[in-house]
């Protein structure tokens, strides 16, 4: 037997907690549609004020990469130490650049 | 008359609040945003062409996979910065359209040649340098996405001046004639340095509404003066000498007094006339030709998956 929920979409939620950050993920929830998922998540994710901006997005059209293949997929990146500013090696007065 | 609007606009950017793209703002300050931020992202797209001279004739292996990744970053602050402009309603394809027919300016910086290898030490630490004295600034620039884009580019740009400090530190600290040759890339690069904060406020055509609606926090000369303070013991470390003859402390100031700029130089540039302003161009539009093919290829691999996906569904 299927529940109502399982009929119903998954959305993860995004909240933008102040103007200029970033929306962060914060959860998820079941819903017939965006509005709706928007009004659940008001609901749910800023009761207290969390939030001054919400995205919802449908769970299914996130394209995630696999944490098991992170080694392959990162590995152009795992030899290049010098892309970080500590690689470099600056006399005393003039490092704080 | 101030709409309500506007006001809610206003008591915003007072309030230090950011503005974000689905919020209503003025079409001046939309307009001053567009202008600003493609004009930064193609700086950043035009850069890689003074640098990119050098990556084939780089003197060693490490050098050669450092500048690399540097020009790399350079494209991919280029993207975030696009980006950040197509959220105000600007199609990517209209601003490379700006770019190409002249109708949008970049940095003119990058419009000098890079002669020797130690030019590429100066830009990195010089040219880089005085970007990010100026990005820093935006990081706190009132439309939100422009902000975060600042604030990510940042994070990456130190990476870019220190590499820079160290090759040029290196060629100042070897043969004679190697020292001569950091001697003379800084001799070059100072100026157009300073330039790259743009004229004088009082010349300045839009400093007074960009400060207004914080789209700039502080004015040019400002940011030159806190590039010219922090370059004079950069110079001495390195042991050349220092290109402005009258740079001297002001006690009072706080700050180094210094010559004035070649302004006929700086709007000769702006307007065309730089070393390299054609080739640049000319450049940026035969890559863009000659890419030409990946995207139809890209367009048609659509397209075969769409028609594919509807006879899936019938
Ligand atoms: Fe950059
Ligand atoms: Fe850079
Ligand atoms: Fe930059």
């Amino acid at each position: 037997m299927t529940t109502a929920t399982e009929k119903l979409e998954l959305f993860e939620v995004f909240v933008r907690s102040k103007r200029g950050l970033d929306h962060k993920h914060i959860g998820s929830l079941h819903a017939e549609d965006h509005e709706q998922a928007l009004e659940y998540a008001r609901d749910c994710y800023t009761r207290r004020s969390e939030g001054v901006s919400i995205w919802v997005v449908k769970s299914n059209d996130i394209c995630a990469s696999q944490e098991d293949d992170a080694d392959c997929f990162y590995d152009p990146s795992d030899d290049k130490p010098y892309r970080h500013a500590t690689y470099y090696v600056l006399p005393d007065p003039v490092n704080n650049m | 008359m101030t709409l309500p609007q506007e006001e809610n606009f206003m008591r915003k950017i007072s309030a230090e609040e950011k503005i974000e793209p689905k919020d209503w703002m003025p079409d001046a300050y939309r307009k001053n945003l567009i202008r600003q931020i493609s004009q930064h992202a193609h700086s950043e797209i035009i850069g890689m062409q003074p640098e990119g001279n050098w990556i084939t004739r780089a003197p060693s292996l490490r050098r050669k996979a450092v500048l690399l990744s540097k020009v790399q970053d350079e494209a991919g602050h280029g993207l975030y910065l696009y980006s950040a402009c197509e959220t105000l309603g600007i199609s990517r394809a209209e601003m490379i359209e700006q770019l190409q027919t002249g109708a949008a300016k970049y940095s003119s910086i990058f419009n000098y040649p890079t002669l020797t290898w130690a030019d590429v030490g100066a830009i990195g630490w010089l040219v880089d340098g005085a970007a990010i004295v100026n990005q820093v600034s935006l990081q706190r620039t009132s439309y939100g996405p422009y902000s975060r884009g600042m604030i990510r580019i940042c994070k990456e740009e130190s990476f870019h001046q220190r590499q820079g400090y160290e090759a040029i530190l290196a060629l100042a600290k070897g043969s004679e004639g190697q020292k001569a040759m950091a001697q003379d890339a800084l001799d070059r690069f100072y100026w157009p340095a300073l330039m790259m904060f743009g004229p004088h406020d009082s010349d300045s055509a839009h400093s007074q509404k960009s400060m207004e609606w914080k789209i700039k926090r502080e004015t040019n000369d400002d940011l030159r003066q806190k590039f010219i303070d922090q370059t004079v013991q950069q110079i001495e470390v390195l042991g050349l000498e220092h290109p402005d003859k009258a740079i001297k402390w002001n006690e009072e100031r706080g700050h180094y007094d210094s010559s004035d700029l070649n302004w006929d130089e700086f709007w000769s540039v702006i307007n065309g006339n730089g070393h390299c302003n054609r080739q640049r161009i000319e450049h940026h539009v035969a890559a863009h030709e000659e890419g030409e093919w990946v995207r139809d290829a890209i367009t048609a691999y659509n397209e075969k998956k769409r028609a594919k996906q509807t006879q899936d569904a019938a």
